[in-house]
């Protein structure tokens, strides 16, 4: 008797975790797609999501200052060697010595995207964007110039 | 009660009409076996133009399930022409013969497996007065010629000389004659309460409800019973372990190519829409419309939509419910599947026949 109430119990105990998996699948056929149509929707409804890491660039403001130091800690962070950092020593009005970026070069071909230089950077002056449309024919367009043409760090 | 609306559609007059037309010139026995010709070339073209409707609607269904879009770059919005693209596809690949196969049987299988599916599909009650195949054992001749089926899937799986069909063959083999029972015994349900094993009879006898509403709660429990062996027989998932391709590559048709692997194929989509069929006809009357008693407005409505539409839309709404099992359930063990059938589903078809025999003869039923 006790294993026929087992296998009654059984039964219905079944048929509830399938009908449970209908109603999910159910759902999911109701929802809305998150099929995107890439070429075409590339300027319509194409979504990337925020977090996602295609292009490192350098924060620039409107009066074309970024937030660089030049200490270098990306430099040294980064597991392929993917960025390289010039930078000039100037003498300020205060006598003291400091660094100045010069120039902020960065390998796309070789950056495996692990945002360690997004993390180490201590005044946040770099990021990842969502720009990931990247594809060049040669391997040379891959080494960028990060900091724009004249810009300098911010006071 | 107003039975005139059997009567709108009916096709019985026109086919007659025709039949002394012909008569009227040529010989009797020329006149039907040119009849004959013009049936089975109806067969054939509705049968490929039902099985690339249902690849589509697959395709497009099971893409909804996963949160898809499907195909919809071939032939404009949509992707309308992406099965008859892959239909050309198929039909100019190459078939090839294989090296210490049983070229006989090899060449054999697929078309006694395409055989038992148009034998069942031309059984169907299409519309009133449409039937092709139309005799008084009728679902009898529907149970028998589906059983061939089996037959070509275990030829075909000998024949290739390779453990993947053997097995895949093997497996599908115990399974369809398994599921067959719980088939046999829910069909011989509704027969008891329709009173007739002819596939016209049945629709017939619907004519004032249906019988899952005729049968109420004992009949849904067989509906359920069907669409679940059914689902077997078509070899599909959570059934599908014939193919099984992470362990089989694709089962018993593994080393077919061409137009004979087509075959296959098609007999499977096939095989879907006549197990959808025949449940329309046993359980949602066939191409009768929907009747609700008390309005007189929407009955009279209801019966001037043609019988096929009614057959059609029943039948693809079977299907729908069929394909909503597939995507959402996945594939049993082969010990786990023979277990379902033999100690869940069996038992409880054979108490499903027992109730009904005790309502019909207590007059349970409407």
């Amino acid at each position: 008797m006790e294993s026929f109430s087992d296998y009654i119990k059984g039964y219905a105990s079944g048929i509830k975790s399938l009908l449970v998996g209908l109603r999910t699948s159910m759902k999911v056929f109701l929802e809305p797609k998150i099929t995107e149509q890439y070429p075409e929707n590339r300027h319509t409804t194409l979504h990337i999501p925020e977090r996602h890491r295609a292009k490192l660039t350098m924060i620039h403001d409107e009066e074309n200052h970024h937030h660089c130091i030049a200490c270098g800690l990306c430099q040294m962070n980064c597991p392929n060697g993917t960025i390289k950092i010039t930078s000039e020593m100037h003498e300020g009005a205060d006598g003291k010595k400091k660094k100045v970026l010069v120039k902020y070069e960065y390998n796309l071909g070789s950056c495996m995207f692990c945002q360690l230089c997004v993390n180490v950077c201590p005044h946040n002056a770099i990021e990842f964007t969502n720009d990931f449309e990247n594809a060049v024919f040669e391997k040379n367009k891959l080494v960028l110039t990060l900091n724009h043409k004249g810009s300098t760090l911010a006071k | 009660m107003n039975q005139a609306f059997l009567d709108y559609y009916n096709l019985q007059p026109l086919l007659t009409a025709i039949h002394t037309w012909l008569c009227g010139f040529m010989p009797e026995g020329l006149a039907i076996f040119l009849e004959c010709v013009v049936v089975g070339i109806i067969i054939m073209v509705l049968y490929a133009v039902l099985a690339i409707i249902l690849i589509y609607m697959e395709r497009k269904v099971c893409a909804a399930f996963q949160c898809r879009i499907g195909p919809n770059r071939v032939g404009g919005k949509g992707g309308l022409l992406q099965v008859p693209a892959d239909v050309i596809k198929i039909l100019i690949k190459e078939v090839f013969k294989l090296k210490n196969a049983d070229q006989f049987l090899y060449g054999l299988a697929p078309f006694l497996v395409i055989l038992a599916s148009i034998l069942t599909f031309s059984c169907l009650p299409w519309h009133n007065g449409g039937e092709i195949l139309s005799m008084n054992i009728g679902i009898l001749f529907v149970l028998a010629a589906s059983s061939i089926g089996i037959l070509g899937i275990l030829l075909a799986g000998w024949s290739s000389n390779s453990k993947y069909t053997l097995i895949g063959a093997v497996r599908s083999g115990a399974m369809l004659i398994s599921y067959e029972i719980s088939i046999g015994i829910t069909v011989l349900t509704m027969v008891m309460l329709s009173g007739t094993m002819d596939i016209h009879g049945i629709v017939t006898s619907q004519a004032n409800g249906w019988n899952i509403f005729k049968g109420h709660i004992v009949a849904i429990v067989a509906f359920i019973v069907y669409l679940i062996a059914g689902n077997a027989e078509a070899n599909r998932g959570p059934f599908d372990l014939a193919e099984a391709e992470q362990e089989l590559t694709a089962g018993y048709h593994t080393e077919y190519s061409g137009i004979h692997f087509g075959f296959f194929y098609l007999a499977e989509y096939l095989n879907l829409f006549i197990t959808a069929g025949i449940a329309t006809t046993l359980f949602l009357g066939g191409w009768m419309p929907l009747h609700i008693s008390g309005l007189d407005g929407f009955n009279a409505v209801m019966d001037y939509i043609p019988g096929i539409v009614w057959f059609l839309g029943k039948t693809f709404f079977v299907v729908f419910l069929l394909m909503w099992i597939r995507w959402t359930y996945p594939r049993l063990r082969i010990d786990q599947v023979l277990q379902l059938e033999w100690k869940y589903i069996m038992p409880l078809s054979l108490l499903i026949m027992l109730i009904m025999a005790v309502c019909k003869v207590y007059g349970l039923v409407f």
